[in-house]
């Protein structure tokens, strides 16, 4: 039994849409990071999908690519949380409002 | 087989739902509660806990554990390379040593710069 | 087909190689001596650049593809990669004195710069929506490190996180969209989904809408296009006065240089579409940017604004789509020397340790610092576009083309805008010649090498205001060799 590509592009557009909301409503830091990721994830899913229906291997070497990409951006990413973790103590997004806006 | 055959199944479902719902309140409505602290402490196979379940790390790990994920990452990108190695030849053989020459790069930076020591 | 050295025409590749291998030498040589004065690494920095701008320099008028095709060296790609080169140069410029003063001279600094520099010119050169998000990626991430340069100070960390977060959840949009459009087109390729999308017709196709809309979210995140802009100010004035600088034109000029492309080269056949959407981001990114401009009382937020209501003129040059690319194109290259030295005299003038520069420090400084003050007024003119700078040329091209492809509306509305953003630009010229400093700043000297910069930056806006004609010449011949 094979799921048809449609499937899994709307599975992966459903976790983008999850990973969305969740940077747009949670407050911790690592947690929108860990949505951002998901979102990321998401768009890889649908590059293999769209990779299979097409027959062409350009949408697994773009993962790869991807998975390498955010890898640097989490390891930068939670660099950056740690440090200010380390100055301020906070992990919320909300205490970290010094700038205006 | 026809839905009908079913039905059978759907009321033992009900029914087994419904008795293990009854149970459940009523023992919440008529039971007492009383919670010592031998009852809120986590299960841990009757031995007696010891900790928090949430460790904290040092932060020395995580310098190691950045530059972890940074390189095991970077691994993927031999996999196509390997599984294709005999085929692909001196070419990309040359290309993978420019490739982890730059890797080698990033590491002797860490190394030097100190992200690799302990103390 | 296996690869070989044809393909990858290395040869052609050479800026790239040159840049990020300058910064990854510097990187070594730092990790073996680390010690003493970090100046050696100013110079390797722009010694790369220096051999980048000469192998574009002497690139001539011809299209071909590089590394397998994921790269384009064309006439479009060579000429914003030439402007994104002036403009890291002279950032290492403004740079060299400011992170000695704030004690934070390290030879990453540099690095970053050239690793965001190569990012960029691989966007700028890109010919597979891979490459553009990979130099997306290699350009914001060093900016993100370099946002967080100054770790000891809670402004810089936090606009490093803001930024952060803000740009990841923009790449995974951006990323998404080029999801799509593979799945609309069955290729990462710019030319070859440019013939995909051709032969399929405009009809409506989700996938290809989707896709469109979701690149120009992604890309609208990183130019600050309003309503994206929500990071900008709180970026630009947290994060190290150079830092914002380079990131406020380099980014830019990377961003509008693949999205100059991506109009032209793949989404030429949805036009109608594409540009009704970046009209009204362009009228909606101007009008906000000005308006919360003239709110402002301190420098660096108020040039954080100009910069975005900046991109909102571009923009319209852009919705022009290829009738507007040189247009595009020129600004920019007005633009890199205008912002630069604006951020330049913000850097020289503000207190040490601290990024803001309020108006009120800026009383009396047109009398005592003659020449810097002289610049900086001559940068907020062009900025205004006031005729014989840099910026009035730019305007003109800018908005003439949108007449040209139609678009008079817009065009009348960007004069507007232009007209609102005299106020807060002249009212700093205003402050600084007109009004007593009641508590005279305490002013730094200023070094060397930011004078050669000021100087360089003041020279560009001037020669490019009164004899644009060569410039002009070289924007519309570069434009016009794309590889397609």
């Amino acid at each position: 039994m094979s799921v048809p590509v449609y499937g899994y592009v709307a599975l992966s557009g459903l976790l983008f849409l999850i990973g969305a909301i969740g940077v747009l409503v949670r407050r911790n830091v690592l947690v929108i990071l860990m949505c951002v990721e998901l979102m990321l994830n998401a768009a890889n899913l649908a590059l293999l999908a769209f990779g299979s229906a097409h027959q062409s291997l350009d949408g697994q070497v773009t993962v790869l690519m991807v998975m390498a990409v955010a890898a640097a951006e989490v390891a930068v990413g939670l660099a950056l949380i740690v440090t200010l973790f380390r100055h301020q103590g906070a992990t919320d997004v909300d205490e970290v409002s010094l700038l205006k806006g | 087989m026809v839905p009908a055959d079913f039905l059978p199944i759907l009321v033992l479902i009900i029914v087994a739902v419904g008795m293990s719902a009854i149970a459940i309140a009523l023992s919440a409505l008529l039971g007492p509660h009383k919670s010592t602290p031998t009852k809120l402490m986590p299960y841990e196979s009757g031995m007696v806990p010891v900790g928090d379940a949430r460790l904290r790390f040092s932060i020395r790990f995580f310098v190691v554990a950045i530059l972890f994920i940074l390189f095991d990452v970077e691994a993927i990108f031999f996999y196509p390379w390997a599984v294709y190695f005999r085929r692909l030849g001196l070419f990309a053989l040359i290309q993978i040593v420019v490739f982890v020459g730059i890797l080698f790069v990033g590491y002797f930076y860490a190394w030097r710069k100190g992200a690799l020591e302990w103390e | 087909m296996l690869p070989t050295l044809s393909v990858l025409n290395l040869n052609g590749a050479v800026p790239q190689i040159a840049v990020a291998g300058a910064g990854m030498l510097i990187m070594l040589i730092d990790a073996l001596f680390h010690r003493g004065s970090r100046r050696w690494a100013a110079y390797l920095a722009l010694l790369g650049l220096a051999v980048a701008l000469a192998r574009v320099v002497e690139s001539g008028a011809s299209a071909e593809t590089i590394l397998d095709g994921a790269l384009a060296r064309d006439g479009l790609g060579m000429a914003f990669a030439l402007v994104l080169i002036v403009a890291a140069a002279l950032s290492v410029l403004v740079a060299m004195d400011y992170l000695r003063r704030e004690e934070h001279e390290r030879a990453e600094y540099y690095a970053l710069i050239l690793f965001a520099t190569a990012g960029g010119l691989a966007m700028a050169m890109a010919n597979d929506l891979v490459a553009v998000f990979i130099g997306l990626e290699t350009l914001s991430i060093s900016l993100y490190v370099l946002s967080a340069f100054f770790t000891g100070d809670a402004a810089s960390r936090e606009a490093a996180l803001k930024y952060l977060l803000l740009g990841a959840f923009a790449s995974a949009f951006f990323l998404y969209g080029i999801a799509l459009l593979y799945g609309a087109s069955g290729t990462t390729r710019l030319v070859e989904m440019g013939t995909a999308i051709r032969l399929a017709g405009t009809q409506a196709d989700p996938l290809l809408w989707g896709g469109v809309a979701l690149i120009i979210v992604g890309v609208g995140f990183k130019l600050a296009l309003v309503p994206f802009h929500s990071w900008a100010p709180d970026v630009y004035q947290g994060a190290p006065t150079s830092v914002t600088a380079f990131m406020s034109v380099a980014s830019k000029v990377a961003a509008f240089a693949a999205l100059v492309r991506l109009l032209v080269v793949v989404l030429a056949p949805a036009a109608p579409l594409t540009s009704a959407l970046l009209a009204l981001l362009a009228v909606l990114t101007m009008t906000v940017g000005n308006i919360l401009a003239l709110a402002q009382d301190e420098v660096k937020r108020l040039l954080a604004y100009s910069s975005i209501a900046q991109a909102g003129y571009i923009l319209v040059a852009a919705v022009a789509g290829e009738v507007g690319a040189a247009a595009v194109l020129f600004y920019l290259l007005g633009y890199a020397f205008t912002n630069l030295g604006a951020f330049a005299v913000v850097l020289a003038w503000s207190r040490r340790g601290e990024g803001r520069l309020p108006f009120s420090d800026l009383a009396g400084l047109g009398f005592r610092r003659p020449w810097t003050a002289a610049a900086l007024s001559l940068f907020l003119l062009s900025l205004t576009g006031m005729p014989l700078t840099v910026g009035f040329v730019g305007k003109l091209y800018l908005f003439g083309a949108a007449v040209q492809a139609g678009w008079t509306w817009l065009a009348i509305v960007a004069v507007l805008n232009s007209v609102v953003s005299a106020f807060y630009y002249l009212r700093l010229v205003v402050i600084m010649y007109m009004r007593e400093a009641e508590m005279p700043l305490a002013l730094q000297r200023a070094g060397l090498a930011l004078g050669v910069a000021l100087a360089v930056c003041a020279a560009g806006v001037i020669l490019l205001g009164l004899v644009p004609g060569v410039a002009l010449d070289w924007a519309r011949q570069a434009v016009a060799v794309v590889l397609s």
